[in-house]
């Protein structure tokens, strides 16, 4: 396949994310800049100007017509994706790490970062889909996480619970009414870097920098997968055909000086989700540590952003299609 | 804090001073200095006056065998006469314990004169035997276990029955050995362990079946599930076979099962001039079938350049064709390895049919002869293919595991002998006529390796100025490495530069190598490479142009102070050491996957070895090795069951909450209804317009 580069940020990607037709990809980095691309060519639409620092979260409603973005300026700020015009921005006491709509594009959560005395939350927005209608600052509910904070989170299917991923390895059910933990499972050995949910949310997959990537039931937070690699990992995804997720992070840090830098080989690597221990392939091409990666909705490309301030976007070609396991079907 | 609080009760003089600790740390060993002290018994008796007399004539005779000491012979006055004599015995200190036991082989029952035969002993022997119990106790009889051949075998094997498939390796640290099995991620599982096993190191009998300890004069085998000794071999003399001494240590071979020594050679003649030759080991080198066995041997006493290579064939123990074969100058040879084709072969003819075996040598520029190597059958002695070279300085040869090709590693110098570089010379021995290509290295080549069973091999080179000087010893040389690919028409190389890898170490199925940096005091690198890694997504077509496009590297790792890489026998692990043989910084282990994905790390005070247990070649042919074995496809099939199952559920689950709560999500994918529109929009940039006047 023959990658795309999209060169639209001077400074490390922080999440890139497809809307839900997969036409649109939306990357945020460090440098303070948003930037909407078409994922077919790699042409860029524009950028959303607005921010005043760096911007870590972004996401985008089922419509395509609202865009939400996190950022270590304190605020979240609600744009009109057509226009780039800021629609509503929220203020937060801390930086905001992650966002996310929910299924029904009627709320969204906000992971706030926990600092100088002010412990980490998640917040429940209330969003109005109309973008006449003045949005409203006053949050559903605030979540406070007993323990360790909250590092990502996500939406269940029918929004029937929050799940969030901490910084000491365990992964939470919340009841996003109520602020209640549900339950809670020990997960990883170290913080958990990224949580993405399947297509039908009925499951998750979580990156660790314990060098693992975990599949968890929705529902019941069962484990059901483990992945293991030598790197600790930055992102995850799972692939909505074919049988893989794909993982992607960072040179382990006691190694950077000792090997000698090996140009663009900083790479997404594919496992099979299902037999585990398999590892179907690699893609390189990073000069840095991949930050966040985002699967196509038709599954037929993904994307990868990196520390070096390139988004990659593959196109999957014919062999990936066709590949099989013989002894399985 | 010290005071002076208890003054008191400090020592009053130098009597009532503990140095007990500076006593132990500083004690001469009680033992050491008597292996080089003999008695001669049986001397005449002297008194004072012809003390100097019968000393001196002592001296002569034994002067042969060492360097004297001291001799001392105690002198008691004699009730009868009153004057000091001696008592007929006498102790002479040799300088090293070598000396003292040649004086003791050589001069014991010496005839002085006609009434005098010199009694010569070791003076530790004496205590021994004066402590030998007066009774006769008749020895326990060891109670012979009647296995049957066939369970003798099983039990000898049964560590390969093992439901987990997994390895054994011994270990063998401080003063205790010990066997385990390899746990992967957990750490191992102990089978047997045992102090003071062996005195000097261990080692796997090659198709793994017994392992072998060493003792002063005793090697003892050891196997079967519960590591019983299964049988010991005597050797008179020590068990080492190094070190020039002739007679007495012997070159011995024994056959295993019953414990019968076949046939003892004399271990080392003396060249012609007159000094013993040094020993290289393997002394023999045994064909594949292990039919034969041969050595170099170097002429008799005084002639020049008659070296001859001496093939013996079992079970007779005899010279094929009852001579060796005179080769002026032979330097160096080596079996072929028989292809696993060939071994299939065999095992299913079912008789063992009288097969050529191929073995190469080289011999060095004589005269107007020039370098040549060649390739001979045993036992019809027929020379296949010589190969003629110019300007030697050295050879190595190296077959490949199959016996498909050989390599012959030439360093050459240049006609004014001021710069050496290399020569590869490659026999593709499964072709007809057997034809050589030459590859040419511009550097010095300080490693080479083929990989197993394939068509591959690796090459350190070094253009390091520091290589070969006296400063080497210090410097961490930069080198390169080469991966060369012997594909039709011209061989592929894939070079990698800015290196310090010095060893190469491949996997035993080959396709994965470890290229290691050892005894470097700065680099402990250890790069585990791929040669074949194709991703399904992309590459597939690339591979079958350019074969090295595939060169991987799957990962780079470090272990400081690393002595040793040993790959399992399977090629699933790799476990890199530390060992106190050559140093005592972090001794230990690391125990990696053939990814190098690090799975144990043990520091381990005092570990000196560990070695896999190497398994029986298998029984399955190569095609049915490559398919995945029954466990895994099972296992496979059965995971893609349990997820394809637990989604049905989890599918319908949602469906019916879905339905229930009124809210269907339109399907995301509609695969072939999506339209792509590019539209092309011209734009006009800009219009001008220009009026020329004629």
């Amino acid at each position: 396949m023959r990658p795309i580069l999209l060169q639209g940020h001077t400074r490390s990607l922080t999440q890139i994310k497809y809307n839900r037709e997969g036409d649109l990809l939306f990357s945020v980095s460090k440098d303070q800049v948003v930037n909407v691309w078409y994922s077919h060519n790699g042409e860029r639409l524009g950028t959303y100007n607005g921010h005043v620092g760096a911007i870590w979260t972004v996401d985008v409603n089922s419509t395509s017509t609202l865009l939400l973005t996190g950022s270590a300026d304190n605020t979240a700020k609600l744009w009109e994706v057509q226009t780039g015009k800021c629609l509503h921005t929220w203020e937060f006491k801390t930086a905001i790490k992650r966002v996310a709509f929910s299924e029904d594009d009627a709320m969204a959560l906000a992971v706030t970062e926990q600092r100088m005395g002010y412990p980490g939350t998640v917040v429940i927005l209330s969003i109005k889909n109309d973008i006449e209608t003045e949005q409203s600052d006053e949050p559903i509910n605030i979540i406070y996480p007993k323990g360790s904070k909250a590092m990502a989170a996500e939406w269940g299917y029918l929004n029937k619970y929050i799940i969030t991923g901490h910084e000491d390895g365990s992964v939470a059910q919340y009841d996003w009414k109520t602020g209640d933990q549900i339950k809670s499972v020990k997960a990883h050995n170290a913080e958990i870097t990224d949580l993405q949910m399947s297509e039908d949310r009925t499951y998750f997959i979580t990156a660790s920098k314990d060098k693992s990537a975990q599949i968890f039931e929705s529902n019941t937070l069962n484990h059901l997968k483990k992945y293991m690699t030598d790197a600790p990992l930055n992102s995850a995804a799972i692939t909505p055909i074919q049988d893989f997720v794909i993982l992607g992070g960072g040179q382990d840090a006691m190694q950077v000086t000792t090997t000698t830098m090996r140009q663009g080989k900083f790479e997404c690597r594919f496992y099979h989700k299902i037999l585990e221990d398999v590892e179907v392939g690699r893609v390189k091409g990073h000069f840095g540590p991949i930050n966040t990666i985002a699967v196509h909705p038709d599954g037929k490309s993904f994307s990868s952003g990196g520390e070096d301030g390139y988004v990659r976007v593959h196109h999957f070609d014919e062999d990936y299609f066709r590949f099989k396991y013989p002894e399985l079907h | 804090m010290p005071g002076f609080d208890n003054a008191r009760q400090f020592p009053q003089s130098i009597e009532e001073l503990d140095f007990s600790d500076i006593e132990e740390k500083y004690k001469v060993p009680f033992e050491e200095g008597f292996d080089t002290i003999i008695v001669v018994d049986n001397a005449p008796t002297v008194d004072e006056s012809k003390k100097d007399k019968l000393l001196k004539f002592i001296r002569k005779i034994f002067k042969n065998a060492g360097n004297i000491k001291d001799i001392d012979m105690p002198m008691d006055p004699d009730p009868k006469t009153e004057t000091l004599t001696s008592k007929g015995f006498l102790f002479i200190e040799f300088e090293t314990p070598e000396q003292a036991a040649m004086a003791i082989k050589q001069y014991d029952g010496y005839p002085m004169d006609k009434t005098h035969h010199l009694a010569v002993n070791r003076f530790t022997d004496i205590e021994k035997y004066s402590q030998i119990e007066e009774e006769y106790k008749e020895p326990e009889e060891e109670k012979f276990v009647d296995l049957g051949s066939d369970s003798i075998a099983e039990h000898l094997r049964s560590w390969l029955t093992d439901p987990q498939a997994r390895d054994q390796f011994v270990l063998y640290r401080g003063d205790v050995v010990s066997i385990f099995w390899n746990k992967k991620t957990e750490p191992p599982e102990e089978v047997h362990k045992r102090m003071n096993w062996t005195e000097t190191y261990v080692k796997w009998s090659p198709l793994g079946t017994y392992l072998a300890t060493f003792h002063r004069q005793v090697i003892a085998l050891w196997g079967g599930p519960s590591w019983n000794k299964i049988i010991r071999f005597v050797q008179s003399g020590a068990d080492t076979p190094f070190g020039p001494e002739d007679e007495g240590r012997q070159i011995i071979i024994w056959d295993v099962h019953g414990g019968n020594l076949l046939r003892s050679f004399p271990s080392s003649t003396l060249s012609s001039d007159g000094t013993p030759n040094k020993i290289t080991w393997p002394m023999f080198k045994w064909s594949p079938s292990d039919k034969y066995f041969a050595r170099v041997t170097q002429g008799q006493q005084g002639q020049q350049g008659q070296q001859a290579l001496s093939v013996y064939e079992t079970p007779s123990m005899g010279l094929v064709g009852n001579k060796s074969i005179k080769i002026e100058g032979l330097v160096d040879f080596e079996w072929a390895p028989s292809s696993d084709k060939e071994k299939e072969r065999d095992k299913h003819s079912g008789e063992k049919k009288q097969k050529e075996e191929l073995l190469s040598y080289w011999t060095p520029e004589i005269g107007n002869q020039p370098a040549r190597v060649t390739l001979l059958n045993i036992p019809s002695k027929e020379i296949l293919r010589t190969r003629n070279l110019v300007n030697v300085t050295d050879c190595k040869i190296h077959w490949q595991s199959n016996g498909d090709f050989l390599c012959v590693k030439v360093d050459r110098h240049t006609k004014t002998k001021k710069s050496t570089f290399s020569n590869l010379e490659i026999f593709r021995v499964r072709e007809k006529d057997i034809p050589v290509e030459v590859i040419e290295v511009k550097d010095v080549v300080i490693a080479f390796s083929w990989e197993p069973k394939g068509k591959r091999f690796a090459i350190i080179t070094t253009s390091d100025p520091n290589y070969g000087q006296p400063t080497q010893g210090g410097v961490t040389l930069k080198t390169s490495v080469s991966f060369y690919y012997l594909e039709k028409p011209k061989p592929g190389k894939e070079t990698l530069e800015k290196k310090t890898s010095n060893a190469i170490y491949w996997s035993p199925l080959g396709r994965h190598v470890i290229l290691a940096t050892l005894r470097s005091a700065t680099t402990f690198d250890l790069e585990f490479w791929d040669l074949d890694f194709e991703t399904t997504l992309d590459q597939k077509e690339f591979a079958k142009a350019d074969p090295a496009a595939c060169l991987q590297l799957m990962n780079t790792q470090e272990h400081y102070g690393v002595t040793d890489v040993e790959w399992d026998p399977t090629g699933r692990y790799v476990i890199t050491s530390s060992s106190f043989w050559r140093h005592s910084i972090e001794n230990g282990y690391i125990l990696w996957d053939f990814k190098g994905t690090q799975l144990q790390k043990h520091l381990l005070k005092k570990f000196k070895q560990l070695l896999w247990r190497p398994r029986p070649k298998s029984l399955l042919t190569s095609e049915q090795k490559k398919a995945l074995s029954e466990e895994e496809i099972k296992h496979r099939r059965r995971l893609t069951e349990e997820w394809n199952a637990w989604r049905k559920r989890v599918e319908k689950e949602l469906s019916e909450e879905r339905e229930n709560a009124g809210i269907v999500l339109p399907s995301r994918r509609d695969d072939d209804t999506i339209e792509v529109i590019e539209e092309w929009i011209e734009e006009v940039v800009e219009k001008t317009e220009e009026i020329i006047d004629d």
